[in-house]
């Protein structure tokens, strides 16, 4: 797959035109730089990166208002990225968008290069804020609804969490300040793979669901997907209300963690950290996921 | 003075001058919607309590953000408000505003370099009649260590206005260390110019300085006009920033008068004693130093000018510290 060669300026406005197959390739496209760039420095999260590259490729190929080349232009709509060790998979996206030269992705892991495994705001053009201590951005997210509502703006914010970390408290309190403020601007993803980090089953750990209506209980619309689908994660998007409704949207996004090698599928945990593709197996991934590119 | 609601009575119903204290609140909220009339880029957050923005609310009521009783989510909101171009204001305790939100604080506001401006009020022993969880007396040392901080310590309400205004376009956070005494006291007649980074001097003097922040410049300033009484020359350096730190005006003093105590309502670790001997110790300048302070004990509890009175952090207290360092030989 090449890289889109959209001219520097130009507005790529919402719910523009994208073929569910272009859509499902950039996903594998996202999955295949990931490899490449973990291969590249040495370390990385695979299968949280894989769980969400469908949300990625709607987001920043058909969902949100941008502009090619300006990361900082004021009517864009915002992306938070709270679990923010999947940063990996918004580097190539960048690029390909004219947010930072693509030549920059050769330094990546190397020290001083300005994409990190968490995203840095001051040093990442395109990240709208930076990540790392789960559970936060839900709240930036709504300190940046609210400065759109102050400055009126009609970008939307955009907050993507992961399940596990919607353990953290602070989540629910961003959650009530959001119906609060009648935030129709803001919309949480909820990344729900299953997984979190250390132990395991997110909800083994400490019991999650059920995550829509809990949702609902604090005043948000909820609505549920399979986030690996890519009609139905347009369709969801396509959907969402005005930015000037009252009701902040919560889409939750059953995902598979892992989603698309095999091997970390029937294994996700194993390849959360710490464990490197390499020789057949590094073949065999790229091969499963280039076998289905249309 | 008009009549108090009282809800404002009851904001600041913890303190013997509830009433007075209340105003000053009103004040600051009165000049922050001043400072928005004019820039239109300022908001105010607050978690419950939202009396301490005084008219700010009604004035500007798209600018004005209550998030109830949640503090860490505040500070997570104040930066992404930052992030968007305004200067949020955050009027919190100090106890919650600054020790619970210490993560918040570096990982969302300065680490990003975003001008939030954290209003901590009720530090130290302000809020101690209601016990040992509403004591703040690290929050300098918290602040002091994050990187991109701007510290400073308002002596009184003019000086507070005063930083306010000198700092409201650094690019980075700020942290305001509202001193119990500090919104009522009077050290300045009338608004000081505070140069980024410089100590003021309140009093001159020739045989021993005092460094302090917060109520300790006042009682500072008691203790010397009570000297000077006795034929010693007492010099009163009002420590208005404590980061960055007015490092010429420490190795003056240890260069003029040779004997310095400093005073302050926080632990004696990591406040403004152990800056004062951070610089001496690094430009190795000799120099009696007292540091003065809360000891680093379980501090009792009570009415804040009986725990005041009991720590010592009065003319009285600062005065047997200064006829004791006085006594020392050089």
């Amino acid at each position: 797959m090449t890289e889109a060669t959209t001219p520097a300026g130009s507005v790529l406005e919402r719910g523009r035109s994208a073929t569910t197959a272009e859509l499902g390739n950039r996903a594998e496209w996202i999955r295949l730089r990931t490899i490449d760039l973990i291969d590249q420095a040495g370390g990385g999260h695979y299968s949280s990166t894989f769980s969400v590259a469908e949300l990625y490729s709607v987001l920043y190929y058909h969902t949100m208002r941008l502009r090619h080349s300006e990361p900082k232009w004021v009517d864009r709509d915002r992306f938070l990225l709270g679990k923010g060790h999947a940063a990996i998979g918004l580097w190539p996206i960048f690029a390909d968008l004219g947010f930072f030269p693509v030549a920059w992705l050769d330094g990546y892991g190397t020290l001083g290069s300005p994409l990190t495994d968490h995203p840095n705001m001051r040093t990442a053009p395109g990240t709208d804020f930076s990540s790392g201590s789960l559970g936060h951005n839900l709240s930036v997210g709504v300190g940046i609804a609210l400065a759109g509502r102050a400055n009126e703006r009609d970008y939307r914010t955009f907050v993507l969490t992961g399940d596990g970390e919607i353990q953290e408290g602070q989540v629910w309190e961003a959650a009530m300040a959001a119906s609060h403020y009648g935030l129709g601007n803001l919309v949480a993803i909820v990344d729900a793979n299953g997984y979190a980090g250390g132990d395991g089953s997110t909800s083994v750990t400490m019991n999650i669901e059920p995550i829509a209506d809990r949702f609902s209980a604090f005043g948000w619309n909820t609505v549920e997907i399979n986030g690996n689908d890519i009609e139905e994660v347009v369709a969801a998007f396509d959907e969402l209300p005005s930015p000037s409704s009252k009701i902040p949207t919560c889409v939750i996004a059953r995902t598979m963690k892992g989603k698309g090698v095999k091997m970390m599928e029937l294994a996700p945990n194993a390849w959360h950290i710490g464990k490197l593709l390499t020789g057949a197996d590094l073949v065999q991934a790229r091969d499963e996921i280039e076998s289905r590119i249309r | 003075m008009t009549e108090l609601s009282t809800e404002e009575k009851m904001e600041d119903i913890f303190s013997e001058e509830s009433v007075k204290r209340a105003a000053q609140a009103r004040n600051i909220g009165a000049e922050l919607s001043r400072l928005n009339d004019v820039r239109g880029d300022v908001a105010v957050l607050v978690a419950d309590m939202g009396v301490v923005a005084g008219e700010f609310r009604q004035r500007h009521p798209t600018h004005f953000f209550d998030l109830g009783i949640a503090e860490t989510n505040t500070m997570s909101v104040a930066a992404g408000l930052a992030a968007e171009g305004l200067i949020p204001f955050t009027m919190l305790m100090s106890c919650f505003g600054m020790l619970k939100c210490a993560e918040q604080i570096r990982t969302d506001v300065a680490s990003n370099h975003l001008p939030v401006r954290i209003v901590a009020r009720g530090t130290g022993l302000a809020l101690g009649f209601f016990g040992t969880s509403h004591h703040t007396v690290e929050d300098i040392a918290i602040a002091r260590s994050i990187t991109n901080m701007t510290v400073v310590a308002p002596s009184d309400f003019n000086a507070f206005l005063s930083l306010v205004e000198s700092t409201i376009d650094l690019p980075g956070p700020v942290y305001f260390r509202m001193s119990s005494g500090a919104e009522d006291a009077s050290v300045y007649d009338s608004v000081p110019v505070i140069e980024r980074g410089r100590f003021m001097t309140v009093r001159p003097g020739s045989d021993v300085t005092v460094i302090a922040i917060g109520n300790g410049v006042v009682a500072a300033l008691g203790a010397a006009e009570v000297l000077a009484g006795e034929g010693v020359s007492v010099e009163v350096i009002d420590a208005a920033y404590l980061k960055p730190v007015d490092e010429q005006a420490i190795l003056r003093a240890a260069e003029h008068t040779g004997r310095i105590l400093t005073v302050e309502e926080h632990n004696v670790i990591g406040g403004l004693g152990t800056i004062v001997a951070e610089v001496l110790g690094r430009h190795r300048a000799p120099s009696l130093l007292k540091i003065f302070g809360l000891p680093d004990e379980d501090l009792a509890v009570s009415w804040p000018a009986v725990l005041i009175e009991h720590y010592g952090l009065t003319v009285t207290g600062v005065l047997e510290q200064l006829r004791q360092l006085l006594a020392e030989e050089k």
